[in-house]
């Protein structure tokens, strides 16, 4: 039963040499900017918890998932969860760059009347795949996206990105129990794993540790990664999508804010926007083309 | 009045059971209560299609709504307490908020679950689910009321909330009654008050009436099973006809049906109304005809709260 098909030896080679990497790297940070930028301009959201996920949503909608930002309703879609709703700034601005509206609706961000809500609205925004935001909820949902997949024979996968703090859910477990109970090799969850949560560190608020183990305990394949690093998010995901039998966890583990100086692993930009001219120092930090 | 009474939990199952014959994307999901929710007939007949989540309420909500999300027409059933009381949060956001089409069918509601007690006794699910947008609301009077309201809901895309009791409940209906979504049924006429019910109330509500004639006052009969959306027109029909209203349901009497109903007369039509329900206390174990009376969901109650309805007309 568990069993890897393709060797992984022969695809690090593969992920080692892969092309594609710079021009992944660039767009992740223009996801970074379009963040911040949207964030300003909203005056609140949360870059933290939207800067920790960019590369796993990178990773996701440009080389591992199977979408069509021409046909959001795609029924053969890849199905993606944002569990963690509050990281709407970071999928939005990944659903722009991937071409599902215009990156210039970005800046509408929580204002009266937009498509981009606080958090993740389905019926209101194209490549919206579910509504998020109350916590801990995502997971049944992607739950329930895995059973409908396998009912209508269809070879779709299904993600879910967790946040760590919300992890604290029971749900979450309730959840967890039922994915390997249901033996659904077609799911993949993502554990943003940024260490922190609105109060403090969640080692120090409400312990998770040992993930890796937990998680393993309740019938998953796990893997950790670092968060940040493409090429060992790519291997996580073919390994994820090989592995057949149980559902995978990928543990990334990623900086909270990553990206800007003043907003790595810093409590305060957990739901705080960014001033102007904090703005403006965290663009120029990020460089690269506008 | 003599009864043939039945249980309307059935109505569900054998409900369920046909709609899984008729369209492949019925499926059906439990909380480890599918005997008493009759979904266990589902299972025995569609096993591939049936998910037995255990005991995880909540889990259940969120998973309906996924498999929704995939074009499926989903029952979640579980008791009542558990389905809007436990999993309120999961049923708002994942499921009345996208509007996604899960059905939840809610057994064991109300008072008369009985020994249990106050523990299991769900007297606020129609108030949690009616101020949901997207959401319809409905709770049957009997069998046949369940049968066709549960094969009505699978064609009429969106979130649903249905209330089922425990016990055995006389039978209203036959085989012949067209439900139809947000429209009441009139079951007796009458001119000098109206007697609004709902779920087994309506079997009261009817004797009522006939205690009512006997004292020389005509009283007509609605069933409002569908508390949502409200059949207005039948409510201002009936306060514009007979100028008095009286309630009656197996719920909180705050913003439960009488509630629902309270608000439409404000608007659109004042006149004098009394509410019959649970007052705003928790329930206490005990047989369930013994509760009824305890806590004043009576024919005598009712035939009261007419006579002053009436007594309060200008």
């Amino acid at each position: 039963m568990e069993m890897i098909l393709v060797p992984l030896e022969r695809m690090d080679y593969w992920y080692d040499i892969d092309p594609a990497l710079p021009e992944l790297r660039s767009t992740a940070t223009r996801a970074r900017k379009w963040i911040l930028r949207s964030i300003c301009e909203a005056g609140s959201g949360h870059p933290g918890g939207s800067l920790s996920i960019v590369e796993i949503l990178t990773s996701l909608y440009f080389r591992v998932m199977r979408h069509d930002p021409e046909n959001p309703l795609w029924e053969d879609r890849d199905r993606f969860v944002l569990s963690k709703g509050h990281g709407a700034p970071g999928l939005y601005a990944i659903l722009a760059l991937s071409g599902y509206f215009d990156e210039e609706e970005l800046v509408t961000l929580r204002k009266l009347g937009s498509r981009l809500q606080g958090h993740p609205s389905m019926n209101k925004t194209p490549g919206i795949d579910m509504s998020t935001g109350s916590l801990g909820q995502g997971l049944s949902i992607a739950i329930g996206m895995a059973l409908g997949a396998r009912l209508d024979r269809k070879d779709y996968r299904v993600y879910c990105l967790l946040g760590d703090g919300e992890s604290q859910e029971g749900q979450v477990w309730e959840a967890s129990m039922a994915a390997s109970h249901f033996k659904l090799d077609n799911l993949c969850t993502i554990l943003d794993r940024n260490q922190l949560q609105i109060d403090g560190p969640t080692e120090k608020i409400m312990s998770l540790e040992p993930t890796f183990s937990k998680f393993k305990a309740f019938g998953w394949h796990v893997i950790e990664v670092n968060g940040h690093d493409l090429k060992e998010l790519l291997r996580a995901f073919h390994e994820a999508e090989t592995y057949k039998g149980k559902p995978t966890l990928i543990i990334a583990n990623t900086i909270k804010g990553k990206g800007v100086s003043f907003m790595e692993g810093s409590l305060k930009f957990h739901g705080k926007a960014p001033s102007r001219e904090e703005l403006d120092q965290a663009l120029r930090e990020l460089g690269g083309e506008a | 009045m003599e009864w043939v009474l039945k249980n309307m939990r059935p109505g569900f199952g054998e409900a369920l059971v046909e709609l899984g014959e008729k369209y492949q994307q019925v499926v059906a999901l439990n909380a480890d209560l599918s005997g008493s929710t009759t979904t266990a007939m589902f299972d025995s007949a569609f096993p591939e299609r049936f998910f037995n989540v255990g005991i995880a309420e909540q889990n259940m909500m969120g998973i309906s709504a996924g498999l929704a999300a995939t074009g499926k027409i989903v029952f979640a059933s579980t008791f009542a307490m558990f389905a809007a009381g436990r999993a309120y949060d999961q049923i708002r956001q994942s499921i009345a908020y996208p509007k996604l089409n899960v059905k939840i069918v809610a057994t064991h509601a109300g008072i008369t679950v009985g020994g249990d007690g106050a523990s299991h006794q769900m007297h606020e699910d129609l108030a949690l689910m009616r101020v949901l947008p997207h959401m319809t609301v409905i709770a049957p009077a009997d069998y046949w009321e369940t049968r066709k309201a549960v094969l009505k809901v699978a064609e009429t895309p969106g979130p649903c909330y249905i209330r089922l009791g425990r016990t055995d409940t006389p039978l209203i209906y036959d085989d012949t009654y067209d439900f139809q979504i947000g429209k009441a049924s009139r079951l007796r006429d009458g001119e000098d008050v109206t007697i609004i019910a709902v779920g087994l109330m309506v079997a009261k509500a009817l004797e009522a009436a006939d205690v009512l004639k006997r004292k020389g006052i005509s009283a007509r009969v609605v069933n409002m099973s569908t508390i949502k959306p409200v059949d207005k027109n039948m409510i201002v029909e009936a306060a514009r006809e007979t100028g008095a209203i009286v309630t009656a349901e197996e719920h909180n009497m705050i913003v439960g049906m009488g509630s629902a109903v309270a608000e439409v007369l404000a608007d659109y039509e004042p006149v004098p109304q009394r509410r019959v329900g649970i007052p705003d206390v928790f329930g206490e174990s005990g047989e369930s005809e013994e509760l009824m009376e305890a806590y004043g969901l009576t024919v005598e109650n009712i035939v009261e709260n007419a006579k002053m309805a009436v007594s309060m007309k200008r």
